[in-house]
C-alpha cells in the first residue's frame, strides 16, 4: 500500500527564526520529488516535519487521507535513509533490518525471512551477519535502504543518501534506488544538493531557496522553462538582460535594453513575450560574433577561458557583465568588440521580478 | 644512526618512576613487616596486620559502609547523570551553552567547601540522617564526572540513529533503553568506575558528612593514624589499591581499558 503526500502551507521555526515559509507540496501516489536547494534552505527541515521530528509553527501534513499533523513520530509509518546511514551499531546486518518487523511485533522467525528477502534484493545477504562497522558506505546504504523498505512504508524519505559516497557509486546506487521505488510503487520524497542527482532520479523537483518551494516540476520544464530568476540561474541561465519591446513584426519581436542594445527575438521558439521581460540564457545561448552587420548586444570581451568543447568569455556591456561561450575555430583575444547574438535553443523568457 | 636518548632525559624518567612507584614499594613492604610500628624495609613476614583489619570492628564497619554509599552513590549518579548527560547533548543546539558548564562545576569548587554546605544544609538544617547525609553528599561529589564522562561518549553518538529508530516505530523512551543505552555502554562503565573510585577515596566531603557510629574508610584511617601507628595502615592502604587494581582488570578484560579511555 503506498499514499501520496501532501503537505499544506506549512511554516516552521527554530526557535524564533523562521526556517520554511507558507511551504505547499504535494507528492502523488508512487511518485519520486526531490527537494533541491543549497545547503540551509530547509530541505532537511521539511523531512524532519514529516517524519515527525519537528512540528510545524501552523500548516497540515497528510498522508492519503491520513492527518500526520499531530502523529508522533513512531506512529507515522514511514521509511527514512539518512546521508550518516544511522545504522545502529550494535545490531547485526539482519538485525538491523529486522528492527522494523519487531516493533510491528512480527514473530522472529517471519522477521528473519523477510529481513533475509529484502536483503537479497540489495544483493547483501551474504552479510547478514556482520556488524554495521565491518561495511563500505555503500553496503551500508543498502542495508539502510533495506531497513526502510522491508516494513513496506506508504512513503519514503531520503535525506542526501548518497553524498557520503564516491561519484562512481553515487551513479549506481541512484539507479538502484529508483528502481527499488518503482518496483514498490512507494511514494518517495528525496533531498539533494546535486542537481543531477535530483533531474535524474526525480519525476518532479521542487527547487527550494531560504524555506521557499521557487519552481515545482519536472526535470525537463525546470531546465528549459523556468520560472523565474532564482530558478533560471540555478539551473545554469547565468545571464539575466533586463529588456522591453520596441516593436512588434508578426512573430518577430524587436526589444532594446536600457542603454540601447538592441535583440530580435522570434515568439515561435520562445512563446509569447511581454512588452517588458527578462532574457535568460545559458553560456551557450550567446553567440559571440564580429560580423558588424548583426543585430546583438555590442560587447568588449573581458577574460577568456578554455573549457574543452569551448572557449569561455567575460563580456563587458551595456547591460552589464555577461558570460558567453565561442567556437573553438573562431578565438577572439581580450579587449576585442564583438556582438552577442542570442541562440533562442539557450534561451528562456522571465517575467520582470 | 639511531637517535641517541639524552642520559638527562632516562635520569628524568627513572626519578619520575622512584616517586610514583615508590610508596607504593613501602607501603607494601611495610603492610607484611613483623614489627608493631610502619617499617620499611620489612622485617620479618607476616599477613597478622590483614587479619587486624578485621578485627578492629571499626574497620569492618567502615568498609561496608564506604562500599554501600559508594556502590548507592554511583548508582544514584548514574540514574541523574545519565538522563542529564543525554539531554544535555540531544538539546545542545538548543540549550544554551554555560548549562553544561553548571553542571561540572562542582569540579571546580574545592570538595571541603561542599562538605561543609551539605553539612549545614542537609545535616544540620534538614535533620537528614547520617547515612543518608553521606549518600547525598558522595552522590553530588561524583554526579559532575558521571556527566562529563557520559557527555564525552554521547559527543560521538550519532542521534540520527536514535531517529531512525523512531521512524520504524519504536517509541522514544523504549529507543533510549534499546539503541543509545547500548552504545554508550562503555561510558557509562568509565564513569561507573571513576566515580566509584572518587568515592571510595573521598575524605573531604566524608569528614563532615560522617557522625557518631558511622564513618568511611578513609575517615577512619585518619582517626586510627591518630592514635596508632601500626601496619595495619599501610595493610588497608594495600587493600584500597589492591581493589582498584582489580577493578581495572575486570574493565580491561571485558572491554579493553582503550574503551574506557575513549
Ligand atoms: N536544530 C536547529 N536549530 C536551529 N537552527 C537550525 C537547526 N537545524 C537547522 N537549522 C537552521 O535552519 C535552516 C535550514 O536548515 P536545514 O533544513 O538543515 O537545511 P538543509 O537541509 O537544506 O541544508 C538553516 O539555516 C539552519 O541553520
Ligand atoms: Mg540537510
Amino acid at each position: 500500500m503506498t499514499l501520496p503526500l501532501s503537505i499544506d502551507q506549512i511554516t516552521a521555526h527554530y526557535g524564533t527564526t523562521k526556517v520554511l515559509e507558507d511551504l505547499s507540496l504535494t507528492v502523488g501516489d508512487g511518485e519520486l520529488v526531490s527537494l533541491l536547494g543549497a545547503s540551509g534552505c530547509g530541505k532537511t527541515t521539511t523531512l524532519r516535519l514529516v517524519a515527525g521530528f519537528l512540528q510545524p509553527t501552523s500548516g497540515a501534513i497528510r498522508l492519503g487521507d491520513k492527518d500526520l499533523t499531530r502523529l508522533p513520530a513512531h506512529g507515522r509509518d514511514i521509511g527514512l535513509v539518512f546521508q550518516n546511514y544511522a545504522l545502529f551499531p550494535h545490531l547485526s546486518v539482519k538485525n538491523n533490518v529486522a528492527f522494523g518487523l519487531k516493533q510491528r511485533k512480527l514473530a522472529s522467525g517471519e522477521r528473519d525471512k523477510r529481513a533475509l528477502e529484502m536483503l537479497d534484493r540489495v544483493g547483501l545477504a551474504h552479510l547478514a551477519d556482520r556488524l554495521p562497522g565491518e561495511l563500505s558506505g555503500g553496503q551500508k546504504q543498502r542495508v539502510a535502504l533495506a531497513r526502510a523498505l522491508v516494513i513496506e512504508p506508504p512513503l519514503l524519505m531520503f535525506d542526501e543518501p548518497l553524498s557520503n559516497l564516491d561519484a562512481k557509486l553515487r551513479v549506481d546506487m541512484r539507479v538502484e534506488i529508483r528502481q527499488l521505488q518503482r518496483a514498490n510503487g512507494t511514494t518517495a520524497l528525496y533531498v539533494t544538493h546535486d542537481q543531477e542527482e535530483a533531474f535524474s532520479i526525480s519525476d518532479r523537483v521542487a527547487i527550494m531557496n531560504s524555506g521557499r518551494i521557487m519552481q515545482l516540476d519536472t526535470p525537463e520544464t525546470l531546465y528549459q522553462r523556468p520560472a523565474n530568476k532564482f530558478v533560471a540561474h540555478f539551473v545554469g541561465f547565468e545571464n539575466l538582460i533586463d529588456l522591453q519591446v520596441t516593436a512588434r513584426d508578426g512573430e518577430m519581436v524587436h526589444a532594446q535594453t536600457h542603454d540601447g542594445g538592441k535583440i530580435t527575438l522570434s515568439q515561435e521558439r520562445l512563446g509569447a513575450i511581454p512588452d517588458a521581460f527578462v532574457l535568460a540564457t545559458r553560456p551557450d545561448g550567446l553567440v559571440v560574433t564580429n560580423d558588424a552587420s548583426a543585430t546583438g548586444l555590442p560587447a568588449t570581451l573581458g577574460m577568456r577561458t578554455y573549457l574543452g568543447r569551448a572557449y569561455q568569455y567575460q563580456c563587458q556591456t551595456g547591460a552589464g557583465q555577461l558570460i558567453a561561450n565561442g567556437s573553438l575555430a573562431t578565438p577572439f583575444e581580450s579587449g576585442a568588440q564583438v556582438t552577442l547574438v542570442p541562440n533562442p535553443d539557450q534561451c528562456a523568457i522571465l517575467q520582470p521580478e | 644512526m639511531a637517535t641517541r636518548i639524552h642520559p638527562l632525559l632516562i635520569l628524568m624518567t627513572i626519578v619520575v618512576y622512584i616517586f610514583l612507584i615508590g610508596p607504593l614499594i613501602i607501603i607494601f613492604g611495610a603492610s607484611v613487616s613483623d614489627t608493631t610500628f610502619l617499617a620499611f624495609p620489612p622485617q620479618g613476614l607476616t599477613l597478622h596486620w590483614f587479619e587486624n583489619i578485621w578485627e578492629i570492628s571499626a574497620f569492618r564497619r567502615t568498609i561496608v559502609t564506604s562500599f554501600q554509599v559508594a556502590l548507592l552513590g554511583t548508582a544514584m549518579a548514574l540514574l541523574i547523570g545519565i538522563p542529564a548527560a543525554y539531554a544535555l547533548n540531544r538539546h545542545r543546539i538548543q540549550l544554551p551553552g554555560w548549562l553544561s558548564t553548571l553542571f561540572v562545576l562542582p569540579i571546580l569548587i574545592p570538595e571541603i567547601v561542599i562538605g561543609f554546605s551539605l553539612l549545614r544544609s542537609i545535616n544540620v538544617g534538614l535533620g537528614v540522617p547520617v547515612f543518608f547525609a553521606l549518600l547525598i553528599g558522595h552522590t553530588l561529589l561524583v554526579l559532575p564526572y558521571v556527566i562529563r564522562v557520559i557527555s564525552a561518549s554521547l559527543a560521538s553518538f550519532d542521534f540520527s540513529i536514535e531517529e531512525a529508530a523512531i521512524s520504524l516505530g519504536s517509541r522514544p523512551v523504549k529507543t533510549f533503553f534499546t539503541i543509545v543505552l547500548p552504545n554508550v555502554r562503555s561510558g557509562i562503565l568509565a564513569a561507573f568506575i571513576l566515580a566509584f573510585i572518587t568515592s571510595i577515596n573521598d575524605v573531604s566531603v566524608s569528614l563532615f558528612l560522617t557522625g557518631p557510629g558511622i564513618s568511611t574508610l578513609p575517615i577512619q584511617i585518619l582517626a586510627h593514624v591518630e592514635q596508632f601507628f601500626d601496619p595495619t595502615i599501610a595493610s588497608v592502604s594495600v587493600l584500597l589499591m589492591m581493589l582498584t587494581i582489580i577493578v581495572m582488570i575486570i574493565v580491561e578484560r571485558t572491554l579493553g581499558l582503550t574503551a574506557v579511555t575513549k
